[in-house]
């Protein structure tokens, strides 16, 4: 059913490129839906992101007062253990002289503490996101006394370094700040 | 292989083993159109297209709405105010009911005025009906969700219709709820069922689309196709006209939605439900209306119930009246047996037809007014002329209304401005085209 002013129309202009207006329409078209589809789909795959209502409570506020030096801690935030250590003066010094060319992922202690006293790391293996083992009294601490995770056998450091094992990366450490002394806010 | 229609290697390889590329071309692209189709024949797609809207975002407001009493009321809350873009979903899925409604009515009118329910349509007409009757099904049930006082009192007025059934009636009641009174267990089977049925209506819509394609559309003027020269490739005539179609749907719709978005609803169903406090008024949505006209105008004293007071309460009576407004469709093909299909050349039909069309708007006014003088009386006469129109109306015209004469083609009338005496001299050249 195509009618001949429009193939008429077509060749007159664009038969020596081979291109024709038409083509040109159909692209633009085209691009013009696709975008439009991809800005109508966005909302529905947005809705699938944290709501508003658990963005509000994703800080959590710890009470460090009853944390005796060397004891550590469990807290959960956003739905993952964090581990809170207060560490001793011999943890701070092996932690914070490790030859860093040693490390599978190099970083200064001095970094991953903002007071040395407080270690707040996230207590998810970077490897297949079991927790380490080494808070809780008598756990196995690994062989560089920090944590150690009972899936496939990584060892922590005291500033949560990986050393040994198959995790590629040292515990995240989570945005946090101290509100006082005594109290901090994580995340 | 080699002589595959489709030139790309891969489409070719696959529709050798999976013969969907053949499929679409078939149906889509060779499938012959009449090319006299009008802007009501874009309805039928729309419809399909808005189905697809709320499975989508039904499927969406599923991952955040909680099926408890205690809790639904509140996660509509949060997918209205916390989820992201939640109040867009919502509002889609909530005007997109009443947009389905409004598509699926006109739809159906347009089949009625230009008679596409007649022979060869009639299993077409019908599992049109039966989509109606599961999209209803399908609304009632959403509505009940999220727990409002609207939603409460509304499952609980539709459900106690099942205990006008006389003996079985109050243990059907009993068996709908899962309990002895509108509950938990009712909210979670209305949930359930709720997202079943639009996949059950996407398997009726396909037998209802295959049902189409076996004799292709009618047309407004209702003749069969006869040539080539009659019909034009649904796509891209029809696709393009469609997606205009689409275009300017979409504009309304979503101007209802950003800026309109609570018009069709009740202000009610913001208040959480409370089964102790009934509503002083109470209303159904605005798709049900004439059906709950016609529900209330069975009254012990109704003119229209007395000859059957003697056979049942005026309960049973409205309720199964209520039905029979739907299932007097089924039987459409029947009761009209004029051999003209389009109202265009049935002068009476049409001016039957739009009285029909006023009569419906009436049902849905007085639907939305307190029970009581003068609107129960508009709604009983209002009731026994929808059903005198389908049951004495329509068959008697099929005996004495004098029609039109048919153009002998499609084309005839496109060619020569208007049908002529000299149309079967003009036909006869196309016909062997």
């Amino acid at each position: 059913m195509v009618s001949s002013a429009d193939t008429a129309g077509d060749g007159a202009h664009g038969a020596e490129e081979g291109e024709t207006r038409r083509d040109f329409l159909m692209l633009a078209t085209g691009a013009f839906g696709a975008f439009g589809a991809a800005a109508g789909a966005w909302p529905l795959i947005d809705q699938m992101n944290p709501a508003a209502d658990t963005l509000a409570a994703s800080t959590t506020e710890v009470n460090l007062a009853p944390i005796k030096p060397g004891q550590r801690v469990l807290v959960k935030w956003q739905g993952k253990p964090v581990f809170i250590v207060r560490r001793t003066k011999a943890q701070i010094e092996a932690a914070s002289s490790v030859n860093l060319a040693n490390l599978p992922d190099p970083e200064l202690d001095a970094k991953r503490a903002l007071k040395p006293e407080w270690l707040i790391v996230v207590g998810v293996c970077t490897h297949l996101g079991c927790i380490p083992s080494g808070t809780k009294q008598g756990e196995l601490k690994g062989e560089f006394g920090g944590w150690f995770c009972p899936c496939h056998g990584s060892h922590y450091d005291t500033s949560g370094r990986i050393r040994k094992g198959p995790a590629p990366k040292n515990l995240p450490v989570p945005a946090y700040e101290f509100l006082s002394d005594k109290l901090v806010k994580i995340g | 292989m080699s002589d595959s229609k489709f030139k790309n290697p891969i489409v070719a390889w696959i529709d050798y083993r999976l013969p969907v590329f053949s499929f679409m071309e078939h149906e889509l692209h060779e499938y012959p159109t009449p090319k006299n189709l009008n802007y009501w024949w874009n309805f039928g797609s729309l419809a399909g297209i808005i189905l697809v809207i709320m499975i989508v975002t039904g499927i969406v407001l599923a991952m955040h709405y909680t099926a408890h009493t205690a809790f639904a009321f509140d996660s509509v809350e949060r997918i209205m105010r916390d989820v992201n873009y939640g109040w867009l979903i919502r509002y889609i899925h909530m005007n997109g009911a009443s947009a389905f409604f409004i598509v699926v009515y006109i739809h159906i009118f347009r089949g009625m005025y230009f008679g596409s329910y007649k022979s060869p349509r009639e299993i077409l007409w019908i599992l049109g009906v039966v989509i109606l009757l599961t999209m209803m099904a399908t609304a009632f049930l959403g509505y009940v969700l999220p727990w409002g006082q609207m939603s409460f009192w509304g499952a609980t007025v539709i459900t106690n219709l099942f205990s006008a059934i006389p003996i079985v009636g109050d243990s059907i009641v009993t068996l709908l709820w899962g309990g002895f009174s509108v509950d938990n267990p009712t909210l979670n089977r209305f949930f359930s069922l709720h997202y079943l049925m639009p996949f059950v209506l996407v398997g009726i819509v396909v037998l209802h689309i295959v049902a189409l394609h076996q004799h292709g559309s009618n047309n407004p003027i209702g003749i069969d196709t006869k040539s080539p020269q009659d019909t034009i490739p649904f796509h891209p005539y029809y696709t393009v006209k469609d997606m205009f179609g689409l275009g300017v749907f979409l504009i309304l719709f979503f101007g209802f939605v950003f800026f309109a978005p609570n018009f069709f609803g009740e202000p009610d169903n913001y208040i959480e439900a409370n089964p102790l406090v009934t509503p002083p008024h109470i209303v159904p949505e605005w798709y049900f209306l004439p059906f709950y006209a016609i529900l209330r105008s069975f009254t012990a004293d109704a003119v229209i119930y007395l000859p059957i007071s003697w056979l049942m309460s005026a309960k049973l009576a409205g309720v199964l009246a209520m039905f029979a407004s739907i299932m007097v469709l089924f039987i459409l093909p029947w009761l009209d047996h004029s051999p003209v299909r389009s109202a265009r050349f049935r002068p009476l039909y049409k001016q039957f037809f739009w009285l029909l069309i006023i009569d419906c708007i009436i049902l849905g006014i007085c639907g939305a007014k307190p029970a009581g003088a003068p609107w129960t009386y508009i709604a009983q006469a209002a009731t026994a002329y929808y059903f005198l129109h389908f049951i004495v109306i329509i068959p008697l015209l099929g005996f004495f209304e004098k029609t039109k004469p048919l153009p002998t083609s499609i084309s005839e009338p496109v060619l020569k401005g208007g049908g002529g005496s000299s149309s079967a001299a003009n036909a006869k050249p196309m016909e062997e085209a």
